[in-house]
């Protein structure tokens, strides 16, 4: 650095000379500096008596500014200043400003809050948060579903039924979808094949007139499916078996089959092995009252499956 | 503090500041840059307070509402959906400055600028206090006493009353200015509020008492760019060399170069080095150097140089505004201004055109905002008859001035194909938006035939304002 000579450039030095020419500039510092130092001096000793600073072996200085904050279950707290608490006063902050609507949407029934413009878009942004938090693993985010995993929100058909009641009931108590495996002991390879060549023609598919025939007289007979499905096959809300008629698939994949040995082959192996997985955990515990609420408004007026 | 006077020859890291103390001095710059502050102090100061019927917001003509996210300026009423209008203002505005500098030089920081304004009122109350400028400098040197303390106390005080009332009058935009003032002295504000004034006051006044013309010459971004927007026509205050210098330079009167002719005989020019435009300078520059960058274009070293030429009998305009051309050519002519080149034509020609189209802009708006998004997970949806859906998010966002009922319609497809809950009818208060969900369902024969359908979005007092617009209805997964 130092490779001007002192006599050219007359810069005070420290006055150190080391190998005959080598010292060390001194040059003042500039006042903005120098008082933005003392500055952020001042400032370090105001913080540390106010926030927590120093780690004095297990625990710390807490200074004494302090925050109060109400959590969720309502008890409130005092503690020193911490971000933690700050989050937790955000949190309460947060809740105080959307607990009118929340209020206002458990006060309402149903049908009125479709009505109503304002609690319906309350509805549908503060809802696509919940559902993102707690539904959206398995229902993904737009409630499209998974190809045998979970059942499309959006569409028309409901396992369980798709009224507000229906819904609210399944997202409270959860539901668990059981169909017995039909393979080995009660019907042979043929027979399943009929079965799936009869159910496929029931959704519009042209199927194997000689197999759907016999697969009929299965369904309606030996295979006792009607018990679950019903003599007209569209199932039954009540213990959730599947409406077979409509053209909506969840544990086998139709639609994503390409060939229609491939669609046979997916119903079959639903049959044969039967279901014991439609397991939808309960929320109640969860999530409260009104959470559970505001989340089935949004799954039939919003995901417009109820519509 | 001793650091910073260390070493004559060393390299500083900062100059320490050299106190200005500008003479006051009477003239038509003066006068002019008197009637614009005067001008400007009446629009800020008064302009919150003036009152405009309205019927759902407070009756203030020009209110930023923060909190409703729209501005009213007038009976203008602009929304964040208005960014556009605000983007060729900023334009305007940026050109027309240009404009003017190529044309007049650093109009702007002379007479129009905030900092320029208000350091001139700062000035002003010095003035009022602690006398002319000898009487100035002589407080500033005397010892602290009795006398000192209670001027600069005074004067200190004062500007921090100025700094404030600025600061204060400038949160009165934000709200119903006699409310605001009320809540504001009974300590019922937001803390932001009073934030904002204290910054503000802080701010104004280290900016116009403290720091002054180095906020020209550090800060200021604009000083750093404006250069190369002067030409050699534009226009600037200039000291004419030739005139005041002569052949000899310039010299105060002494007996035998009093007059004009024995002064031109001997050589000297015209400048009698009595050192008033320099003391009249608030940059603190003395002219006679040249052009210079630290130069606002005040036009007050013209006031004084041209006050002194009348008191002594020789023609006016040894400094004036003139032209670099000009005053450098053999005989210089009349200064005027030069519009005729491409520059200052081109600056003119895209403010015209600006002006233009922001008059478009605000004569042409929709009372309605309208955005439509398809819902795009999942993209469609399959119904159990084989049926196809395409859900839609309508944004409807009301800008007139009150409550407005629109009825939602689809164009083209079979009525019974959309639903839209409870809300094909819906109404949405002034300045607010409304989120509306559409459910479209076609059957897979009239899927392949549609691509797009159009929303209809009617405001019922008014049919004829209604907007379409087109949207994709989507059958299958693309790509
Ligand atoms: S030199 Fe003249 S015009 Fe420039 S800032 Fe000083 S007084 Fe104003
Ligand atoms: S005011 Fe005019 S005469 Fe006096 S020093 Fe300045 S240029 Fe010369």
């Amino acid at each position: 650095m130092s490779q001007g000579n002192s006599q050219s450039s007359n810069v005070k030095t420290t006055g150190h000379v080391w190998d005959g020419d080598l010292q060390e500039l001194n040059n003042p510092l500039p006042a903005w500096w120098l008082w933005a130092f003392y500055v952020t001096i001042i400032f370090s000793v105001v913080y540390w008596v106010a926030y927590p600073a120093w780690p004095l072996g297990k625990g710390f200085t807490t200074g004494i500014a302090t925050i109060t904050y109400k959590n969720d279950k309502g008890v409130e707290k005092t503690t020193h200043w911490s971000t933690r608490a700050l989050l937790m006063k955000d949190l309460q902050d947060a809740r105080e400003k959307q607990k009118p609507y929340f209020d206002k949407v458990a006060a309402t029934p149903y049908e009125e809050i479709a009505k109503n413009p304002e609690l319906s878009n309350f509805v549908a942004s503060a809802g696509k948060v919940l559902f993102s938090d707690n539904c959206a693993a398995c229902h993904q985010s737009g409630g499209q579903g998974k190809m045998a995993f979970a059942p499309n929100l959006t569409d028309d058909d409901w396992i369980y039924g798709g009224t507000h009641d229906k819904i609210q009931a399944s997202i409270t108590n959860g539901r668990h979808g059981i169909m017995p495996a039909k393979g080995g002991a009660d019907l042979n390879e043929s027979e399943i094949e009929s079965l799936a060549n009869y159910v496929l023609s029931l959704s519009g598919e042209t199927m194997d007139a000689a197999k759907v025939k016999a697969g009929d007289e299965l369904f309606h007979g030996k295979g006792s499916c009607v018990a679950c499905h019903g003599a007209d096959a569209k199932g039954n809300k009540d213990i959730g078996s599947a409406n077979l008629t409509d053209k909506i698939w969840l544990w086998a994949d139709v639609p994503g089959a390409g060939s229609a040995d491939k669609k046979v082959a997916a119903v079959k192996e639903v049959i044969s092995s039967g279901l014991n997985k439609g397991v939808m955990p309960a929320q109640n515990g969860r999530l409260s009252a009104d959470q559970i609420k505001l989340l089935t408004v949004y799954v039939h007026d919003v995901l417009g499956g109820g519509r | 503090m001793k650091n910073l006077q260390a070493g004559e020859n060393s390299e500083e890291l900062f100059q320490k500041r050299i106190p200005i103390y500008p003479r006051s001095v009477k003239g038509t710059f003066r006068t002019f840059k008197t009637s614009v502050l005067v001008l400007a102090y009446a629009v800020y100061f008064l302009l919150p307070w003036l009152p405009w019927a309205r019927h759902d917001a407070p009756a203030q003509a020009v209110l930023f509402d923060m909190v409703g996210r729209r501005f009213f300026i007038f009976d203008l009423v602009f929304y964040p959906q208005d960014l556009i209008s605000l983007s060729l203002l900023m334009f305007i505005a940026a050109a027309l400055l240009f404009f003017t500098t190529g044309l007049v030089g650093r109009a702007f920081c002379g007479y129009f600028c905030f900092q320029t304004l208000w350091t001139d009122a700062f000035i002003f109350i010095e003035k009022w206090v602690q006398g002319e400028r000898p009487a100035r400098i002589r407080l500033h040197k005397q010892p602290w006493n009795a006398e000192k303390v209670a001027k600069y106390g005074a004067t200190h005080g004062l500007w921090l009353l100025l700094a404030f009332i600025t600061a204060y009058s400038f949160i009165m935009y934000f709200g119903y200015a006699p409310e605001l003032t009320q809540r504001f002295f009974t300590v019922d504000l937001p803390f932001v509020a009073y934030f904002t004034v204290l910054i503000l006051t802080v701010t104004t006044y280290v900016a116009a008492a403290l720091a002054r013309e180095q906020v020209c010459i550090y800060m200021c971004p604009y000083a750093r760019f404006q250069g190369v927007m002067y030409e050699p026509e534009t226009l600037a205050p200039y000291y004419d060399l030739q005139r005041g210098e002569g052949t000899a330079g310039r010299a105060v009167p002494r007996a035998g170069s009093k007059t004009r002719e024995e002064r031109h005989a001997k050589g000297i020019g015209d400048c009698i080095d009595c050192g008033f435009c320099v003391q009249v300078c608030p940059a603190g520059i003395d002219i006679r150097k040249g052009l210079q960058y630290q130069c606002i274009s005040c036009g007050l070293c013209v006031d004084a140089c041209n006050n002194i030429m009348d008191s002594v009998g020789y023609p006016k305009g040894l400094i004036r505004y003139d032209s670099e051309i000009n005053i450098e050519s053999k005989n210089p002519g009349k200064p005027h201004l030069d519009w005729l080149r491409l520059r200052t034509l081109g600056y003119g020609v895209a403010i015209l055109v600006m002006v233009g189209l922001l008059v478009y802009n605000i004569t042409s708006r929709s009372e309605i905002e309208l955005s439509i998004q398809p819902v795009r997970q999942p993209l469609f949806v399959v119904l159990s008859n084989g049926d196809i859906r395409n859900r839609y998010q309508i944004h409807i966002t009301n800008k007139s001035q009150d409550v407005q009922e629109y009825r939602i319609s689809v164009h083209g497809i079979p009525e019974g194909a959309v639903d839209l809950g409870e809300m094909s009818k819906v109404s949405v208060r002034q300045g607010k938006s409304l989120m509306v969900l559409a459910n479209v369902k076609l059957p897979p024969a009239m899927v392949s035939k549609v691509s797009e359908i159009e929303f209809v979005i009617t405001p019922l007092k008014n049919p004829d304002q209604a907007v379409i617009k087109k949207v994709r209805f989507y059958a299958k997964h693309e790509g």
